[in-house]
């Protein structure tokens, strides 16, 4: 028996695994897809927000400042690609500049260090590519740009180094409540039992919910799209730079992201079906118009992949975090919406104090590693760029050739068990084929590698999720 | 390490410039490949109807490539493999890795960038659905088939008509997929001719002039696309959409030169070519980098590929040498006049030129008897007559050293008439 199951491999199932990775208990996560990270945690803004935007009374607010301080923590030790760049919210008018000074009080409420109202001087000089109708600013120096796919796997990867099990690609069925702290968790591959479960299973988390508790909430899946533009463009903007929330923009933003690039978006649309990443014209073209409002001065020709991500907004104003009255030791870490990625950490430790409180015993694991070493050789100096070919000669041979991604990391990133033999579980942990040409140039590479270092037939490899396959059979003159 | 030449890229272009350069006495020569083996692109055209120009036979890709590759073993020119540029400096410093020699610093005397081009990509058109497998470039397509040996699906389709979409419907339908429609958003093809006859009409493939894919299907892999037909804006017409069931699509959406490699260098670009902007002789803005190829504007034809890097490569061996001039005293700038899209070269330095030269444009329009001028401060020094110009066929015309002597204000335009 498990003393703990996490059902869900996103964000904030992945920070739950390492943080209970770090006591001496028998953890699992179930996740239903093939890799963690794979559905809203991998397609949104990428930010880890300095938290004045949420009300100092929610959980929202609890979470956020103590959030971001773990991420720059953790990203430092786990080798997750993070940039503490700061952020702005611009006032176009005198109704946002009430909202900035709002916004303001909050994040001092909050606890954001660092956080002042810049003037329109001030803003141009820092940002001198925005929009002359900027009024003011709010600043928040503790705003940051992170791989948010990344750190789900670098949680993941810690604890699993760490002793928590995994069963990937495994869907949760059912939930049986056998007893107080006594539950089976029927999958399509077998069951498990666990003394809590938690249930961290994003836009699916209601469903999960209701299968072993009386329905108390409901997630109303929200779709936000996006433009990735080439690193061409990257350096347009050197803040993350957001509007006030309105009528007409929720929250478009502009922004470099941590790999170098830019990304404009994203709009907010009510969807019926939470897999629903597809993008619409009118939601990219709404997308363009908002962001101009900032700064015009960015080339959508430069763009290189669109993209959406559903939220799991729910019916309740606030993060769900707690344990189910009528199934004690079932735990929802449900209706996670924006600054989920931001406060995951934050909620990881929350959701262990929960179970504390209900009588689970922490006890301190003596070898707990809280390190993840990772070579990216492109960000090495001559001199360990030499070194580390020396050591590795695959190193010496770039693979992707707009990222600069060479053989060694790639090999180095099908080492791990955790990851799947997918051209994007690649892309994800190593950035190759996130360049300007898209995998074009690499993907058939990337594939060979995979199948050499997995053993595996190419029919086997696939692009993402189980069914994405890329080739469908030899060609004729193989027969 | 130290190099006269260093050419940056083993394709056609860097082939050609390199038994160029090496004829002219250019010294001591290295290519770098980033590939494993010699040839770029040509390696996966395993198709005919290369050559008709240059060695008045057909050839497959790769049979062109090894030609040049033959040519070179003869030669003391070096080669190294699976070997990737870093980065240039404008001092002519080449750093680049490999396996075998690790991390290196290469000075040159002088450089030839010839790195040609690679595929736009959905990203670059945004089009609009979701992201299952299934979507292709046709180049990546054409590898996993011609060169893994790998099909990549059943029933197609195919966005684009340049040349690598065409002949990827044919290339798919030869392997028994069913390649339901090619989709233009332009009124014409930009592909050759002959491909649209060869590749399409022969198989019976309808072709879609002003249609686009305005939807891409599939939560895994392509399971339909929905074409609509477009305006004269190219703007999608609301109730003309047609929905094929497919679970491949093929983008042949245009071509880009690579030239991240020539911006480390400072090489000045051209917007509208997204290459290096060159004069007559190839030299870029940079003295002693020269650029040839797909790298500096897309070719139709490898043959003119083969021409403009000889070009390069004899150049770039004389700058070698110190034979030939790099002052921009009575350098001439040519202007894009009416329809026409871009010229290579941008900038003719008149002392370089013996007899002729030759420039390359694109127009922006299918015209029928069409007349080429060449003009300077409103007087015109030249014109051609051109029975049919359309986009997709690069033009040349030779420009007379007299027609140079006599611009005026150090200007020329080339300009076409419909």
């Amino acid at each position: 028996m498990y003393d703990v199951a996490i059902i869900g491999g996103g964000i904030v199932g992945t920070a739950l695994a390492a943080e209970c990775a770090k006591y001496q208990l028998r953890a699992l996560l179930i996740e239903k897809n093939n890799d963690v990270g794979d559905e809203t945690t991998k397609a949104n803004s990428a930010i880890i927000h300095a938290g004045y935007d949420p009300a100092p009374e929610t959980l929202m607010g609890k979470l956020n400042v103590r959030g971001n301080a773990l991420a720059k923590e953790l990203c430092e030790k786990l080798s997750v690609p993070y940039k503490q760049i700061g952020s702005f919210v611009l006032a176009f008018d005198g109704e946002d500049v009430k909202t900035v000074e709002k916004l303001y009080d909050r994040g001092v409420k909050n606890g954001v260090p660092g956080i002042r109202i810049l003037t329109a001087e001030e803003v141009r000089e820092m940002e001198p590519s925005l929009s002359d109708e900027v009024k003011c600013a709010l600043y928040a120096p503790s705003a940051g740009v992170i791989a948010p796919w990344e750190y789900a796997i670098a949680l993941a990867e810690n604890a699993l180094e760490n002793g928590c099990e995994f069963k990937m690609s495994h869907t949760v069925t059912g939930i049986t409540k056998n007893g107080a702290q006594d539950f089976t968790v029927h999958t399509d591959k077998g069951d498990v039992s666990a003394r809590f479960v938690i249930n961290a299973a994003g836009v699916a988390s209601d469903q999960i919910h209701n299968m072993v508790a009386a329905p108390s909430f409901a997630i109303r899946p929200n779709k936000g799209e996006y433009y990735l533009l080439d690193k061409s463009q990257g350096s347009l903007v050197s803040h993350v730079i957001f509007q006030c929330p309105s009528k007409v923009g929720k929250g478009v933003l502009v922004s470099p992201t941590v790999h170098g690039n830019l990304i404009v978006g994203p709009d907010a649309v009510d969807v019926e079906d939470r897999g629903d990443t597809s993008v619409a014209q009118d939601g990219l073209d709404f997308v363009a118009k908002v962001a101009r409002r900032s700064t015009d001065k960015f080339a959508l020709r430069e763009n290189i992949r669109t993209f959406a991500g559903v939220r799991a907004n729910s019916d309740v104003d606030d993060f769900i975090i707690r344990e189910a009255e009528d199934a004690p030791g079932f735990i929802d870490a449900a209706g996670i919406k924006s600054p989920g990625l931001s406060c995951a950490p934050a909620i990881a430790e929350y959701v262990v104090e929960l179970m504390a409180k209900s009588g689970l015993e922490l006890r301190k694991k003596e070898n707990h590693r809280d390190t993840r070493e990772k070579i990216r050789f492109k960000e090495l100096s001559e001199e360990e760029k030499q070194a580390v070919i020396a050591k590795d000669a695959r190193y010496g041979r770039v693979v992707c050739r707009c990222e600069t991604i060479t053989e060694g990391e790639i090999v180095a990133a099908l080492q791990n068990p955790l990851t799947p033999s997918t051209i994007d579980a690649v892309k994800r942990r190593c950035n190759a084929g996130m360049g300007r040409c898209q995998g074009g140039f690499c993907s058939p590479r990337v594939m060979e590698i995979i199948v050499r270092e997995r053993g595996i037939d190419p029919l086997q490899v696939q692009k993402d999720k189980e069914g994405s396959y890329i080739v469908i059979g030899e060609t004729k003159a193989q027969h | 390490m130290k190099y006269d030449l260093v050419v940056v890229g083993g394709g056609p272009a860097g082939l050609a410039a390199a038994l160029k350069a090496y004829e002219t006495g250019a010294g001591n020569i290295l290519i770098l490949e980033r590939d494993q083996e010699l040839g770029g692109i040509l390696n996966q055209c395993i198709h005919n109807g290369f050559g008709l120009h240059y060695f008045k036979e057909e050839l497959t890709g790769p049979e062109y490539a090894h030609k040049f590759i033959e040519m070179l073993k003869d030669t003391r020119v070096e080669v190294k493999l699976d070997t990737m540029v870093l980065d240039i400096t404008q001092e002519r410093v080449i750093h680049a890795i490999n396996s075998k020699d690790g991390y290196m610093t290469i000075q040159a005397g002088a450089i030839v960038l010839a790195m040609g081009c690679r595929e736009r990509t959905r990203g670059a058109i945004a089009i609009p659905g979701d992201r299952p497998a299934g979507v292709f470039t046709a180049g990546t397509a054409q590898r996993y088939i011609n060169m893994e040996g790998y099909m990549v699906g059943k029933r197609v389709v195919i966005l684009g008509s340049g040349d690598i979409g065409l002949i990827m419907a044919r290339r798919m339908t030869l392997e028994g997929a069913k390649v339901l429609a090619c989709v233009e958003l332009m009124p014409y093809s930009n592909g050759l001719n002959r491909n649209i006859v060869q590749c399409l009409e022969d198989y019976g493939i309808p072709l879609y002039l002003s249609h686009t894919i305005t939807k891409i299907e599939g939560k895994t892999r392509v399971e339909k696309v929905v074409v609509s037909k477009v305006d004269e804006n190219r703007r999608p017409i609301p109730g003309t959409e047609i929905t094929f069931d497919c679970d491949t699509v093929l983008l042949s959406v245009g071509l880009i030169p690579e030239n991240e490699v020539s911006k480390t260098a400072q090489v000045a670009l051209d917007r509208r070519t997204s290459g290096p902007i060159v004069f007559e002789n190839m030299q870029t803005s940079v003295p002693g980098i020269f650029a040839c190829g797909n790298v500096v504007h897309v070719h139709d034809l490898v043959d003119f590929v083969t021409q403009e890097s000889q070009k390069a490569g004899e150049n770039a061996a004389l700058y070698v040498k110190g034979q030939y001039s790099d002052s921009e005293e009575n350098c001439i700038a040519l202007q894009n006049g009416e329809h026409v899209t871009y010229t290579v070269p941008q900038k003719i330095r008149p002392e370089n030129v013996a007899k002729f030269t030759e420039v390359f444009f694109r127009v922006n329009a299918v015209m029928h008897d069409a007349e080429i001028k060449v003009c300077s401060g409103g007087e015109e020094l030249l014109s051609f007559k051109r029975e049919h110009m359309a986009p997709g066929e690069m033009e040349k015309i030779v420009v007379p050293k007299k027609a140079l002597d006599a611009a005026k204000g150090r200007e020329i335009t080339v300009l076409v008439k419909a």
